[in-house]
């Protein structure tokens, strides 16, 4: 029997190496990816408590989640797509131009 | 005529309403200066004629006060405006003292005054700032009246004040040359010295008894001194209140140890010298101790204090006097005597006496400044005595005048000074030897010093250069010299041979040497003063005579001859000569106090500014702010990702701490 828990820690491993990704990976479309990571651990969980207490409220969170990531990921991709464009590279270490 | 008329009855009806003329007595002064300032100082003849025409106003009301009060028996108008209320506890008034002791003030202030003033119009012609000299001169007038009629210690500390700024104005009045400068600033800042307990002591009595008028402390004093219970005044506490009144008398009135900026105070014109040393600032210091002689009286600790300072005073500027070069500056060290001669009289005692002895004093100290002033100006702003000689030919009513008031100075039967200084001795001999004495010994010595002055300016062989090697030697001399010597004004006449001045000069002196005959006579001062008060005079006064004579001879003895000199005295005295000569060195220790003590404690606090408060307060401060900031800055990556594991570290240890623990 799969229990709550089991889910609860799927969600948490995928959220932590989500948390990983963004911090360590230096290109930016890696971290976008990892970023999506966090918030499907988050509709992982969502889902799981849905299911475990009986009510739907949690898999309409989920719905709106995976409707607002979707537009975020549109706006996220053009602002990727822009910067290399204009500076031909998405490692955000060479990224720099707002430092003092 | 019509308008003279009128004015003349409009003065009659101030005069009949005596508060009216006391107002304007002492404001007209004030007016003048203002005027002088702030509209006419362009023109020099108007600005001299509102100086003058204000002081000699003033005279004439006051002679109208006087009679008014002598012959009529009006007393006690009482005048006053409450000027500051503060709570309950301080009034300040703004009030009028129109007691006899005010009224002979006011008449010595203005009478001598008027002669000054109209004697700076010769002595000042052709001076730069002639009209600035007359606003000057106004405002010192202005601030010595309101000392006279003050009737409660606030206002009569203002004008204290105020007769302290003018001073300095008036002594450093020729500003351009550095020893005036100084001069004034000596002044200023050695009578602040004795203000300043002045007002420590003006604070305690009000601690006491509540109140600032003289007349209200007046009446509370013997309630306060004698109340049973616990509200009785130590008498310690009286003791050291009258002492603290005393400062600011020692001040002004130059007394031992704070006397050293009076000799200086020559550095001014010599008006301003006259006025300072005969009815103004120096007699300002006596004048309140008579004022608040009730407040003296009753300490004897006080009264000796007073008494021994006086002495001291007397006897030690005498002694100084008599090795003095400067025309001007023997008679500067002879005010000193003569002031420490009415302040013994006020430890001794004797406010009546002291006042008496200030009347007289101011009428032939005037007139020998004066005298001086005609001398200077008869030899081209010279002031060595031993440049001068064999002038009593050449400026006769100078001469005549002047010997006038030596005679007066000294003491001598029947001019004004053997009255005033009588009484003063016999008071002496009466109550203390040793201030007797040194009473005695200082009238020998003024007798002694004055002869010379008289006998080496007059007598003798003319020893001044031709002008025009005065003038070229002078203009060599003028960088080192000018310490000794007044500022060289532009002769305004071309003869070259000394001469006898303008009437605008002869006239005061004649007026003041009338004074000095007989301004002591029949004992009419102190009995004006105190009616009640018996006259000391007695044969033995005749007696007392004997030693201004001796000292006359003396004088004659040494300096009676063609080419005087001091070299005999100096062979025979020796040291004493040399310490005499310099002062006592009162200047080298004040000077020795100022750079060793001063200093040192100067050096240690700016060692403290320096190195605690700037380096380690102000320093210290900018410095750890800037290392905080730095080691902050180090988190400050610009590095999202960085911040992002900051944040994570932060959500884990929030996490670790709510589920955890």
């Amino acid at each position: 029997m799969i229990a709550l828990n089991h889910y609860l820690w799927v969600s948490g491993l995928l959220f932590a190496l989500g948390i990983a990704g963004v911090i360590a990976r230096r290109n930016a479309l890696v971290i976008y990816m990892a970023l999506e990571m966090n918030l499907n651990a988050a509709n992982l969980a969502l889902v799981a408590f849905s299911k475990y207490n009986k009510i739907v409220d949690g898999q309409v969170f989920v719905f709106f989640i995976i409707a607002i990531a979707a537009a975020e990921v549109a706006v996220g991709l053009a602002i990727i797509v822009a910067l290399f464009r204009r500076k031909q590279t998405v490692n955000v270490d060479e990224l720099t131009t707002m430092r003092l | 005529m019509n308008l003279l008329a009128t004015m003349t009855t409009d003065l009659g009806a101030l005069g009949e309403r005596p508060i009216c003329a006391v107002w304007l007595t002492l404001f007209a002064p004030l007016v003048a200066a203002a005027l002088i300032t702030l509209f006419t100082r362009r023109w020099k003849g108007l600005s001299a004629a509102l100086s003058i025409g204000a002081i000699v106003l003033g005279f004439v009301l006051s002679l109208r006060l006087f009679v008014a009060l002598a012959f009529h028996g009006q007393q006690h108008w009482p005048h006053t405006i409450q000027w500051l209320v503060v709570g309950n506890a301080v009034r300040i008034e703004f009030g009028m003292t129109t007691d006899p002791l005010a009224i002979l003030m006011l008449l010595v202030v203005t009478g001598v005054g008027s002669a000054i003033h109209i004697y700076s119009l010769g002595y000042m012609k052709g001076d730069p700032g002639f009209s600035r000299f007359f606003a000057c001169m106004s405002l010192f007038t202005f601030s010595m009246l309101g000392i006279v009629l003050s009737n409660n210690f606030i206002q009569i500390f203002i004008f204290w004040e105020l007769v302290g700024l003018s001073s300095y104005l008036l002594i450093g009045y020729w500003f351009e040359k550095d020893a005036a400068a100084e001069a004034g600033k000596k002044a200023f800042l050695t009578t602040r010295v004795g203000d300043f307990g002045m007002m420590l002591g003006i604070l305690l009595l009000w601690s006491h008894a509540g109140t600032f008028n003289f007349a209200e402390l007046q009446a509370k004093l013997p309630g306060l001194i004698g109340a049973p219970g616990g509200h009785a005044l130590p008498p310690a506490t009286i003791t050291l209140i009258g002492a603290l009144i005393f400062c600011g008398a020692v001040g002004k009135s130059a007394q031992v140890p704070l006397h050293v900026w009076l000799p200086d105070a020559m550095e001014g014109p010599t008006p301003v010298s006259a006025f300072i040393h005969a009815a103004t600032m120096v007699a300002a210091g006596v004048y309140i101790l008579c004022r608040v002689s009730w407040l003296i009286l009753p300490s004897e600790t006080a009264l000796t204090l007073i008494a021994w300072v006086g002495g001291i005073t007397a006897i030690m500027a005498a002694t100084i006097a008599i090795a003095q070069n400067d025309i001007k500056r023997i008679l500067a060290y002879s005010t000193l005597s003569q002031l420490g001669y009415m302040v013994m009289a006020v430890g001794l005692g004797g406010p009546t006496q002291a006042m008496f002895h200030l009347t007289t004093h101011a009428f032939f100290k005037a007139l020998l400044f004066l005298g001086a002033g005609s001398v200077i100006i008869a030899l081209h702003h010279e002031q060595d005595i031993w440049k001068m000689g064999g002038l009593w030919k050449k400026t006769p009513i100078t001469f005549w005048t002047f010997l006038v008031g030596t005679l007066a100075l000294a003491g001598v039967w029947p001019l004004a000074g053997f009255y005033s200084k009588d009484e003063i001795l016999l008071m002496a001999m009466h109550k203390s030897a040793p201030l007797f004495l040194m009473g005695a010994a200082t009238a020998f010595l003024t007798a002694y010093y004055m002869g010379r002055e008289v006998f080496v300016v007059f007598f003798g062989k003319p020893r001044w250069e031709r002008p025009s090697v005065a003038q070229a030697s002078r203009l060599r001399s003028l960088g080192e010299k000018t310490a000794a010597t007044e500022t060289v004004a532009p002769p305004a006449h071309e003869e070259h041979e000394p001469h006898e001045s303008p009437w605008v000069m002869t006239l005061p002196l004649v007026f003041l040497s009338i004074l000095s005959v007989i301004g002591g006579w029949a004992g009419a001062v102190p009995h004006f003063l105190d009616p009640q008060g018996e006259v000391m005079h007695s044969n033995l006064g005749y007696a007392l005579l004997l030693i201004p004579i001796a000292g006359f001879f003396v004088a004659a003895k040494i300096y009676w001859r063609a080419e005087p000199s001091d070299a005999p005295v100096k062979a025979n005295l020796g040291k004493i000569w040399t310490l005499v000569e310099n002062k006592y060195y009162f200047d080298e220790l004040y000077l020795w106090i100022v750079k060793y003590v001063q200093g040192t404690i100067a050096t240690i606090c700016e060692w403290f500014d320096r190195w605690i408060l700037q380096r380690l307060g102000i320093g210290g401060l900018s410095v750890g702010t800037g290392l905080l900031g730095k080691t902050v800055r180090l988190l400050q990556t610009g590095n999202i990702q960085s911040y992002a594991f900051l944040f994570a570290l932060g959500v884990t240890v929030i996490i670790y701490y709510v589920v955890v623990r």
